[in-house]
C-alpha cells in the first residue's frame, strides 16, 4: 500500500522544492524529508492535503555496513487521510551521535507513545515532546537495545539459523556462559551495592507535571494522592500498570506504564529469518493470531512481488480464518468487559464457549487452538482438513447468529450496563483521529474507517457487509459496535464458505527460507483491535533488517488519560476493559 | 494418589454402631486431603499462556471439579501460584515479592516454554530465561501453549506433591518467619542480590557479560 498514484504528492515536492525528495533508493517509494522542516511539511500535509490520521512511527537504525557507507538513523512516519486510501511515507534522517528529530506529538497526538518507544529503544530525542521518558524498559537500563550495535548478554551470532546449537555433540546452554548464570550483563566498574534505582520519580513527575496548575491553588485544605494499579490486578487484563493522580475520587491525570511483558519482539525478530517470525506474530496478540499472521504476510508479499501472490482458495481460506478471529476476539472482548463491570464471569463462560467452538475450528485447520501458525508467503500452510468447511458454514449459519442475539438480549438493556456504560469515556471524532485510534475505538467515535474498506486488501471487494460505525463515543458504544461486527463478520464468513473455490492453497511449494528483494513494506489488515501494521524493511538479505510492528492496542493507549479524566477509579476499569488491550501486543 | 487408606484398621476397638462414622487416619492424610482439594490459585496472568489458564478455568475444562476454581488475585490468599507465561526483567521484582507474600505451604508452577526457560523469547534482553532462576518451582508444564489438558494434568501432579507432605518430620518451627527470597532491583540490568560478589568480581576489568567458547 505504498504506491503513490495521486496528484498531489506530486505538488508536494514541488510545493517544498528542496526540502521534499522522492526516496530514490531501490524498493522504496516514500519521501525524504530535511530534518528541520518536518513540523512544517506535517502541518501542511495535514491541514491542506488531508493526511490526517498518522498511523504509525518508528525508527530504523542503518548502520553501514560497508567501508564507504553512511551510518545515520531514520525515522519513518506513515500517513493517511481518514477518508480513505493508500499511505503517504515520510522518512528524515539523523547522523547517530546525538540524534534529535523535531516531535510530531503537538500536530499528532496519536504520535506520543511511539516517539517515547523509538527514544526509548534507540536512543533518539524528539525536541518539544511533553512526555519524554522510557517507556518499555525502565529508566536506569543501560543503552539503547534497538540499535544494531547493542548487544544483548544472551547474543550468539547476528542472524539466525546460528551455525552450531550442539558443538561436539555437547547439549549447548548458553547460561553455562554467564557468569552470574542468567542473561544479565553489567558495565565495566558498576557497584550493585551503591546502585540506588530512580525509576518511579520521573513518572510520578510527569504525572504532577500533566496537572501543574493544581499546585497554584494551594490555599485549599485537599490532597491529591497518586495511585497505582496494577501491574498485578485482575482488572488491568494482564500485566499493565495506571499511576493515577487522583483529587477526592477523581481523576486528575493518569500515566499508563507499561513494558511488563516487552518481550523484544523486534530485536528477536531482525535476527529471525522471514519465515521464522510468522510464529512469533502469533504472540503478538494472542488472541488474534491468524489475524498478525495475516498482516505479516501481507507485508512480506508486497516486497516478493510476482512470487508472492496468493492463490484464489488461499485468499478465501484467509478472509475465513481471519473473520473467525474475529468474532471469536470480540466475544472474549465482551466477555471480560462484563468482568469489568463486576458480573464476574459468568458473561464470559458464555462467551467462552462460543470461543471455544471456534478454537476447535482452528486447531482441527492449523494444529493448535492459539498459536496457530498458519499463513505463509504466497497462501497458507494446509488446507481445510475435511468436513470443516461444513462444519464452518454450520456455525455460522445456525449456532453463531442466535448465541450473538442471546448475548445481545441478556446485556444490550441490562440496566446496569447501560447506567456504568453510556456517557463513560467519551473520545470525539475529532479526538479520535488525531490520538490515531483504530478499529472499535475510531468507529464507535463515529468514523466510519475500516482498513477492509478505505484500503482494501485481499479480496473483502468482492463480499458484501457493512463497515459498522456509532457515533457517541463511549464505553457503551464500543460494547455495540463489538456485537455489530460480529454480525457483519458472520456476513463475509457465510458468504465466502459459499464461494470458495477449489485450487491449491499455496504458491508454489511451502519454502524452507524465501527470498525477499530489498526494500520497505507496510502490510495493514483491519484486526479486531484495530489496524495492524507491519513495517518490514529488508536489504536482500536472508533477515529482515527492521522489522516493525504498528500495534493497535499500544497505540489505542495514548487516548486512555483523555478518556479518563473527570471521571472515577472504578470508570478507569470500565474504559480500559471498552479499549480491548492484549499486552503481548501492548509491549510486544 | 495414594491408594485409599484402610480406615478401620484391626486392633482398634471400635463399637459397632461407631463403625460407620468414625475413620481412624493419620493428621497427614487428613491434612493433606484438605489441602489437595482445596488448593487457590492466584489470579495472576503474564502472557499468552494465561489465555489458556482462563479456559481451563472456563466451562469445557472446568477447574472446579479439583476444588481450583477459587482464583484470589490477593497473593496472601492463595497457595499456589501459576507463572503463566513470559517472566520479564521488569515484572520480576513484582513476582518475588508476591511469591513472597504467600504465605506457606506454597507451590509454584511454571506454565509453558517461557516460564520454564524463556521459551521462544530467550535470548531476549528483558527476558529472564525461566522462573527458577530466582524462585522455586514445583511443577513445570511444557508446552507453548499448554493445552488446558496439560495444565490440568500439571495440577494433578501438584496434588501428588501435596499427598506426599509429612507434617510432623518436616516440621517447621513456626514460630520463625520464613526467610524472603531477596527481590531483584532494577539496575543497568536486572540485580539478583544473592549475585552481589559475582558480580563485582565481574566487572573489574570489563563488563560482565556472556562469554562463547569459540566453536571448533
Ligand atoms: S510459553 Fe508460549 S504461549 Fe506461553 S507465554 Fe510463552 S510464548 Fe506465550
Amino acid at each position: 500500500m505504498t504506491e503513490m498514484a495521486p496528484a498531489q504528492e506530486g505538488t508536494l515536492e514541488a510545493r517544498f522544492p528542496g526540502v521534499v525528495t522522492h526516496d530514490e533508493r531501490k524498493g522504496y517509494e516514500g519521501y525524504i524529508v530535511q530534518l528541520d522542516k518536518l513540523t512544517e511539511v506535517a502541518q501542511v500535509l495535514r491541514d491542506d492535503l488531508g493526511y490526517d490520521f498518522l498511523s504509525s512511527v518508528t525508527a530504523v537504525d542503518y548502520l553501514a555496513q560497508k567501508e564507504d557507507e553512511e551510518s545515520y538513523f531514520e525515522v519513518v512516519y506513515h500517513l493517511y487521510k481518514s477518508t480513505g486510501g493508500s499511505a503517504l511515507v515520510l522518512a528524515v534522517q539523523t547522523p547517530r551521535d546525538n540524534p534529535a528529530v523535531p516531535s510530531l506529538t503537538p500536530l499528532y497526538p496519536g504520535a506520543e507513545f511511539q516517539e517515547r518507544e523509538a527514544f526509548d529503544l534507540y536512543g533518539i530525542d524528539f525536541t518539544d515532546h511533553p512526555d519524554m521518558r522510557r517507556i518499555l524498559m525502565w529508566e536506569g537500563f543501560e543503552g539503547f537495545p534497538m540499535r544494531k550495535d547493542w548487544k544483548e548478554p544472551y547474543f550468539e551470532e547476528d542472524v539466525k539459523p546460528f551455525a552450531n546449537r550442539w558443538p561436539g555433540g555437547q547439549v549447548y546452554r548458553i547460561e553455562d556462559h554467564n557468569p552470574v548464570g542468567k542473561n544479565n550483563q553489567y558495565p565495566q566498574g558498576f557497584d550493585p551495592e551503591s546502585w540506588s534505582p530512580a525509576i518511579e520519580d520521573a513518572l510520578y513527575d510527569s504525572l504532577r507535571r500533566s496537572n501543574a496548575e493544581y499546585d497554584e491553588i494551594e490555599d485549599l485544605d485537599t490532597e491529591q494522592v497518586i495511585v497505582n494499579l496494577g501491574p498485578q490486578h485482575p482488572s488491568t487484563h494482564g500485566v499493565f500498570r495506571m499511576a493515577v493522580l487522583m483529587d477526592g475520587e477523581t481523576i486528575v491525570a493518569l500515566k499508563p506504564v507499561m513494558g511488563y511483558l516487552h518481550r523484544n519482539h523486534e530485536k528477536i525478530g531482525e535476527r529471525n529469518t522471514f519465515l521464522h517470525n510468522m510464529p512469533f506474530t502469533d504472540r503478538l496478540d494472542y488472541i488474534t493470531s491468524l489475524s498478525n499472521n495475516f498482516g505479516y504476510a501481507l507485508a512480506v508479499e508486497k516486497l516478493m512481488g510476482a512470487k508472492g501472490v496468493p492463490t484464489e482458495r488461499a485468499e478465501y481460506i484467509r478472509v475465513i480464518m481471519a473473520e473467525l478471529t474475529r468474532i471469536s476476539s470480540h466475544l472474549w472482548a465482551i466477555g471480560f468487559l462484563l468482568n469489568d463491570l463486576g458480573a464476574f464471569f459468568t458473561p464470559s463462560l458464555y462467551a467462552i464457549e462460543e470461543r471455544e467452538l471456534l478454537l476447535d475450528i482452528f486447531e482441527a485447520t492449523t494444529g493448535s487452538r492459539m498459536m496457530n501458525n498458519y499463513f505463509r508467503f504466497g497462501g497458507v500452510a494446509r488446507d481445510f482438513p475435511e468436513g470443516v468447511l461444513e462444519r464452518i458454514g454450520e456455525l455460522v449459519t445456525e449456532r453463531l447468529p442466535r448465541k450473538v442475539d442471546e448475548l445481545d438480549r441478556y446485556l444490550t438493556n441490562n440496566e446496569i450496563v447501560r447506567t456504568r456504560c453510556e456517557g463513560i469515556g467519551v473520545l470525539s471524532p475529532d479526538e479520535a483521529i488525531e490520538y490515531s485510534m483504530a478499529g472499535p475505538m475510531l468507529r464507535a467515535s463515529g468514523v466510519p474507517y475500516d482498513v477492509r474498506r478505505a484500503d482494501p486488501y485481499s479480496i473483502y471487494e468482492q463480499f458484501d457487509f457493512d463497515v459498522a460505525v456509532r457515533y457517541h463515543g463511549d464505553v457503551y458504544d464500543r460494547y455495540l459496535i463489538r456485537l455489530d461486527e460480529i454480525r457483519q463478520s458472520i456476513r463475509i464468513v457465510q458468504q465466502a464458505v459459499e464461494r470458495i473455490p477449489d485450487g491449491d492453497f499455496l504458491t508454489g511449494k511451502n519454502p524452507y527460507q524465501v527470498r525477499v528483494p530489498a526494500g520497505e513494506a507496510f502490510g495493514r489488515v483491519e484486526g479486531p483491535k484495530g489496524e495492524i501494521g507491519f513495517y518490514v524493511v529488508s536489504n536482500g538479505k536472508a533477515n529482515p533488517w527492521r522489522y516493525h510492528v504498528r500495534a493497535p492496542s499500544f497505540i489505542n493507549l495514548t487516548a486512555l488519560e483523555k478518556m479518563c479524566i473527570g471521571s472515577k477509579v472504578a470508570d478507569v476499569v470500565v474504559v480500559l476493559g471498552s479499549v480491548d488491550i492484549i499486552l503481548g501486543e501492548v509491549d510486544r | 494418589m495414594t491408594e485409599t487408606p484402610n480406615l478401620n484398621t484391626e486392633g482398634y476397638d471400635i463399637s459397632p454402631e461407631a463403625r460407620a462414622n468414625v475413620a481412624i487416619t493419620t493428621i497427614d492424610k487428613i491434612f493433606n486431603a484438605g489441602r489437595r482439594y482445596s488448593v487457590w490459585p492466584m489470579m495472576f496472568g503474564l502472557a499468552c499462556c494465561a489465555i489458556e489458564m482462563i479456559s481451563a478455568a472456563a466451562g469445557r475444562y472446568d477447574l472446579a471439579r479439583f476444588g481450583m476454581e477459587v482464583l484470589r488475585p490477593s497473593p496472601r490468599q492463595s497457595d499456589l501460584m501459576i507463572v503463566s507465561g513470559t517472566v520479564t526483567k521488569k515484572m520480576l521484582p513484582q513476582i518475588v515479592r508476591l511469591y513472597n507474600q504467600m504465605p506457606d505451604p506454597k507451590y509454584v508452577m511454571a506454565m509453558g516454554a517461557c516460564a520454564s526457560g524463556g521459551g521462544p523469547f530467550k535470548e531476549g534482553y528483558n527476558v529472564v530465561s525461566g522462573v527458577d532462576k530466582y524462585i522455586p518451582v514445583d511443577v513445570y508444564v511444557p508446552g507453548c501453549p499448554p493445552t488446558p489438558q496439560a495444565l490440568l494434568h500439571g495440577l494433578m501432579k501438584i496434588q501428588e506433591k501435596i499427598d506426599t507432605e509429612k507434617h510432623f518430620t518436616n516440621f517447621r518451627d513456626r514460630t520463625k518467619p520464613i526467610e524472603p527470597i531477596p527481590v531483584p532491583i532494577l539496575g543497568p540490568d536486572i540485580i539478583d542480590p544473592r549475585d552481589y560478589e559475582t558480580i563485582k568480581d565481574g566487572v573489574k576489568s570489563g563488563p560482565l557479560t556472556t562469554v562463547i567458547p569459540a566453536v571448533e
